[in-house]
C-alpha cells in the first residue's frame, strides 16, 4: 500500500474538519453578534483541522517506520519460512525478492523459496496496510471530533493557533542544530570505529597512505594509514597554491572595484566576478584536467623538470585559485567598505595619492577583516573537492615539487566510498575519519573568522 | 642659496614624478587582476562553448532505402500499436536498413552503423507506412568506430573509409536533437542527458520542498520571536557554520544517516534531494534574515497598533514584504545545489542508469554528476559530449541567476 494514502486521508479529513468549524463559527457569530467570538472563524477551522491532520499524520509516519518490521515477523510465523536458511545473506535476499514479488515490482523469482512467501507476504501486507490506514482515519477523525467538540464563541482558538505556528518555527530552527548534531555523531561513531583498526597516532602522525580496501583487517596494517602526506596534498593544493592566486589577485580586484573603477566598469566588472564564483566545481575541474593541466605539464617539462605530471599539484591548485578569486575580493570589498571615510579622507588631505592611502591606510584599517576573509577561503579551499578529484592524481607523496601529482583528504575520502570495499573495511571507515579531522579544521577556521569579523565590524560601528 | 632651492625643488619634483608613477602603477596592477579574471572566464567559456559545438552533432551516415523493391514485406496493419517495433525487427528491418548502407557506401559501411539506427528508420515507417512503398533518403548514426575515423582516430582501414565517404558527401556531422531527449549509454554516438536533466529536477524538487519552509520558518523565528538567550546562539552559530562546511561532509552525512535509515533508495533523487536540502537551507536562512531585517520596523509597529497579533504581524505583513529578497536568496543556493557533486558521489549517485527516473525513488544521475562521469570516459567522442552538457547545466544555472537578479530588481524595495 502506498504511504500517500493514509497521508491524503489525513489531509481530507482536516480539509472537512476545516470547513466544519469555520461554518460553525459563523453560526456562533450569527447568533451571538459579531462581537461575540475571540477569534476570527478561520482560527476555529485551522484549530480543527491541525487536531484532525498531525496526529493522524505523525502515526501514519510512524506506522511505515515499524510496519515493514511486523510484516517480516508475520510472515516468519507462516509453515513456509521454516525451510529458510537461518541466516546471513541467502536469507535476507530470499525475504526481499519474495517482497518484490508480492508488491508486484518483479514478476518470477530466481529462488523457488520465495514463491511460496510471496502469498504469505502479500497477506501481511494488506493487513497491515489496512490497520494503518484504518488507525490513521479513526485519529483524524477523533482528534478532530474532540476538537470541534471544543468550539464555544468565547474559545481561545486564535491563542491556541498561534502557539502551534510558534512550536512550528522553533522546530524549523532547531533543524540547524540537528544537522550539526548528525554530522558531528555519523563522524565520531564512524571514526572511533575506525580507529579500533588503526591507532589514532599511526593515522596522524604516519607517511604512508596505501589503504588496501581488499586486504583483510590485520594487526600491523596501521602503517598503510599515515595521513600526513595527505594533510600536506591539502595544504599545499588548497592553502599555497590556490591563495598564492587567489590572495593577491582577489585583494588587487576588490581595490580596483572599489577604489578606481568607474561606475560603468564596476557595473560590468562585478556581475561578471559573480559569473565566476557561480561556475559549479565540477566545470572547474573538467577545465583543470583537459585544459589547464597539460599546459602546466608541457611548461614543467619545458623548464627541464621530467618528472612533469599530467595531474599535477599546479594545474589544481592553480584552477581553485580562480575560483576562490570571487570569493576573497568580496570578503575583502566588504572589509575595505567598513573602513570609515574619515580616516581615508584625513590621509588625502595630506596629500598622500590614492594608492599611498590604500596601502598606508586602508589595508592595515581592514587588514583584520581581509584575513579573516582568507581564513574563510582556505576552508573553502582545503574541502573543496571536485577539482582535486579530477586534477590532482591519487598517489599519496611528501614532496615540494609541485609538478608531481598529490593527493588530498577530499580526494581520498570520494575514492575510500565509491570504491567496493564493504562497511566494515578500515580503508571505507578512513573516509570518515579524513571526513572529521577536516569538518574540525574547517570549523575551527570559520569560527575564528567570523569572531574576527564580528569583532572587527563592531570597531567601526 | 638658489642653487640649494633649485635642488630642492627638483627633488620635490622628482619624488611626485615617482609617487605618480607608483599610483600608476598600482592602479595598473588592480586593473590587471580584474581583467585576468574576466578574462580567465571568457576563455573557460569560449573552451567550453567551442568544444559543446561539436557535442550537439553526432557523425551520420546518408543513404537512401528504397522499399518499393519489396525488400521489406510486412503487413501495414502490424504497424499499428504498442509491438510495431518488434513486428519490424522480425520482418528484418535491421538487416534492410545495413543492406542499403551497404549498396550506398560499401560493404564495411553497412556493418558500421550504430547499433538501435534502424529503429529510427522504423519510428519513420511508423508514423508514415505509406513509405513502406516508396522510396525513403534517411541519415543515420554511426558506429563509434567509425565516428572515431572521422575525427581522424583509430584503425587505418577505417580512416580511408571516412576520409572517402566524407569527400562524397556520404558521411557527414549532423545536428542531434536526440541528446537533449536520451540517456546515458555507453556509445558517445547514443548518449544524451534527458534523464540526468530529469534526476537534477526530480532532485531539486525534493531539495526546495525541504529547504524552503523550514529555511524561511527558521528565518522568521530567529529574527522576530527568539528570545537572546544560550540556545538561540546556538542554533546562530550552527547556521553560520553549516553555511561553510564542505559540501563534501553533507555527502557523508547522507550516507551515514540517510541510506542508513533508507538502505533502498541508494541513489534516489529522494535521497539526494534531503542531503543538498541540509546543504541549502543555512544559505535561505541567512538571507531570508536579512530580507526581514530590512523591512522597516513601522510596518510591524502599524500592524500592532490596530490589534494584530504578532503571528499575525509577521505572517500578514513581513513575510510578504520580505519575499522577494527570500526568493532571490533561495534562487541562488539552489542554484548551487543543482551545480554540486561531491556530496551526490557519496550517496552512491555515480551508478550507470541508462533509462530516466520514474520517480523519487527510483535510481537516478543528475547532471553534474553525469558530467564527471563522462569526463572520465577514455572515448574522445565523449570529450565534446561532455562539454556540450556543461554547456546545458552553465545555461540552467545563468537562467536561474538571472530569474535572481531579475526578481530583486523588479521587486525589492528601498524604505
Amino acid at each position: 500500500m502506498s504511504p500517500a494514502i493514509p497521508i491524503l486521508l489525513a489531509l481530507g479529513l482536516g480539509l472537512v474538519g476545516w470547513l466544519a468549524a469555520r461554518s460553525r463559527a459563523w453560526a456562533f457569530r450569527k447568533t451571538g453578534g459579531a462581537t461575540s467570538l475571540h477569534s476570527l472563524p478561520n482560527y476555529h477551522g485551522w484549530y480543527v483541522a491541525l487536531w484532525a491532520i498531525v496526529p493522524a499524520i505523525l502515526f501514519a509516519l510512524v506506522w511505515n517506520a515499524i510496519s515493514p518490521g511486523l510484516v517480516i515477523a508475520q510472515v516468519l510465523t507462516d509453515p513456509a519460512a521454516a525451510k529458510l536458511p537461518a541466516f546471513g545473506i541467502d536469507r535476507d535476499a530470499i525475504l526481499a525478492e519474495a517482497q518484490a514479488l508480492a508488491g508486484g515490482q518483479t514478476a518470477a523469482a530466481f529462488n523457488p523459496l520465495s514463491v511460496g512467501l510471496a502469498e504469505p507476504f502479500r497477506a501481511a501486507m494488506n493487513y497491515f496496510g489496512v490497520i494503518g490506514v484504518a488507525v490513521t482515519v479513526l485519529l483524524g477523525f477523533a482528534g478532530g471530533a474532540v476538537a470541534f467538540l471544543r468550539l464555544r464563541p468565547g474559545f481561545t482558538a486564535r491563542t491556541r493557533v498561534e502557539r502551534a505556528v510558534m512550536g512550528a518555527l522553533l522546530l524549523a530552527s532547531l533543524v540547524a542544530i540537528l544537522t550539526t548534531f548528525g554530522i558531528v555523531a555519523s563522524l565520531m561513531f564512524e571514526t572511533v570505529r575506525f580507529f579500533g583498526f588503526v591507532s589514532p597516532v599511526d593515522f596522524l602522525l604516519g607517511t604512508h597512505w596505501s589503504p588496501d580496501p581488499m586486504a583483510s583487517p590485520s594487526a600491523g596494517m596501521g602503517q598503510n594509514y599515515g595521513a600526513i602526506p595527505l594533510f600536506w596534498g591539502t595544504i599545499f593544493i588548497g592553502a599555497i597554491i590556490a591563495m598564492a592566486v587567489a590572495v593577491p589577485l582577489g585583494l588587487m580586484s576588490a581595490i580596483f572595484l572599489t577604489q578606481y573603477a568607474t561606475p560603468t566598469v564596476r557595473r560590468w566588472m562585478k556581475p561578471a566576478l559573480e559569473i565566476l564564483a557561480g561556475v559549479p566545481t565540477v566545470v572547474y575541474g573538467y577545465f583543470a584536467a583537459l585544459t589547464v593541466a597539460p599546459v602546466v605539464r608541457d611548461a614543467a617539462q619545458a623548464m627541464g623538470i621530467a618528472s612533469a605530471s599530467s595531474e599535477s599539484a599546479m594545474a589544481a591548485g592553480l584552477v581553485m585559485g580562480i575560483m576562490i578569486i570571487p570569493f576573497v575580493s568580496s570578503m575583502a570589498d566588504d572589509s575595505i567598505a567598513a573602513v570609515p571615510q574619515a580616516m581615508r579622507d584625513g590621509s588625502l588631505a595630506m596629500g598622500a595619492t590614492t594608492s599611498e592611502t590604500i596601502r598606508r591606510v586602508l589595508i592595515p584599517a581592514a587588514l583584520p577583516g581581509i584575513v579573516a576573509g582568507i581564513m574563510l577561503a582556505v576552508s573553502r579551499a582545503i574541502g573543496e573537492t571536485m577539482i582535486v578529484v579530477m586534477a590532482a592524481g591519487a598517489t599519496a607523496r611528501l614532496t615540494a615539487n609541485p609538478f608531481e601529482s598529490m593527493t588530498t583528504v577530499t580526494f581520498q575520502i570520494v575514492a575510500m566510498l565509491t570504491g567496493e570495499g564493504s562497511f566494515d573495511h578500515p580503508a571505507t571507515l578512513s573516509a570518515f575519519a579524513l571526513g572529521m579531522v577536516l569538518f574540525l579544521v574547517t570549523l575551527t577556521l570559520n569560527f575564528i573568522a567570523l569572531r574576527v569579523v564580528k569583532r572587527f565590524r563592531e570597531a567601526y560601528d | 642659496m638658489t642653487d640649494a632651492a633649485d635642488l630642492h625643488q627638483q627633488r620635490i619634483a622628482s619624488r611626485i614624478k615617482q609617487r605618480y608613477a607608483a599610483e600608476r602603477r598600482f592602479r595598473a596592477l588592480g586593473f590587471f587582476a580584474v581583467a585576468f579574471s574576466v578574462l580567465v572566464l571568457a576563455f573557460l567559456l569560449v573552451t567550453m562553448t567551442s568544444n559543446a559545438v561539436g557535442g550537439f552533432k553526432r557523425t551520420e551516415l546518408r543513404f537512401p532505402i528504397d522499399f518499393s523493391t519489396g525488400l521489406l514485406t510486412i503487413d501495414p496493419s502490424q504497424l499499428e500499436g504498442p509491438n510495431a517495433m518488434q513486428a519490424l525487427q522480425g520482418a528484418g528491418l535491421p538487416d534492410v536498413v545495413a543492406f542499403a548502407a551497404a549498396k550506398a557506401a560499401g560493404d564495411v559501411a553497412g556493418t558500421e552503423l550504430a547499433d538501435g539506427a534502424w529503429r529510427e528508420v522504423g519510428k519513420r515507417l511508423i508514423t508514415n507506412p505509406a513509405l513502406l512503398r516508396g522510396k525513403l533518403d534517411t541519415s543515420l548514426p554511426v558506429s563509434d568506430d567509425l565516428a572515431s575515423a572521422w575525427r581522424g582516430e583509430g584503425s587505418a582501414a577505417l580512416q580511408a573509409l571516412a576520409t572517402k565517404l566524407k569527400a562524397d558527401g556520404q558521411l557527414v556531422r549532423a545536428f542531434d536533437p536526440g541528446f537533449l531527449t536520451r540517456s546515458d549509454a555507453t556509445d558517445p554516438q547514443a548518449v544524451g542527458i534527458w534523464g540526468a536533466l530529469k534526476g537534477s529536477m526530480l532532485t531539486m524538487l525534493v531539495t526546495l520542498a525541504l529547504a524552503f519552509p523550514v529555511g524561511v520558518l527558521a528565518a522568521v523565528y530567529l529574527e522576530e520571536y527568539a528570545p537572546r538567550n544560550r540556545w538561540t546562539d546556538i542554533i546562530e552559530v550552527s547556521i553560520n557554520n553549516l553555511a561553510a562546511v564542505p559540501s563534501i561532509i553533507f555527502g557523508l552525512l547522507g550516507l551515514a544517516v540517510f541510506l542508513w535509515i533508507f538502505p533502498n533508495f541508494r541513489s534516489a533523487p529522494l535521497i539526494g534531494g534531503m542531503t543538498l536540502a541540509l546543504m541549502t537551507m543555512p544559505v535561505i536562512v541567512i538571507s531570508g534574515r536579512n530580507a526581514i531585517k530590512a523591512v522597516p520596523p513601522s510596518i510591524r509597529d502599524a500592524a500592532l497598533a490596530i490589534g494584530a497579533s504578532r503571528v499575525q504581524t509577521v505572517f500578514h505583513h513581513v513575510l510578504p514584504l520580505a519575499l522577494p529578497g527570500i526568493m532571490t536568496g533561495t534562487i541562488i543556493g539552489m542554484a548551487r545545489a543543482l551545480g554540486e557533486t561531491a556530496p551526490l558521489l557519496m550517496i552512491g549517485m555515480r551508478a550507470f542508469v541508462a533509462a530516466p527516473p520514474d520517480g523519487f525513488t527510483s535510481p537516478s544521475s543528475v547532471l553534474p554528476v553525469q558530467i564527471f562521469l563522462w569526463s572520465d570516459e577514455i572515448n574522445r567522442g565523449f570529450v565534446e559530449r561532455t562539454s556540450a552538457a556543461i554547456i546545458v547545466l552553465l545555461l540552467f544555472l545563468l537562467a536561474m541567476n538571472g530569474l535572481a537578479i531579475y526578481l530583486r530588481n523588479r521587486f525589492e524595495k528601498t524604505w
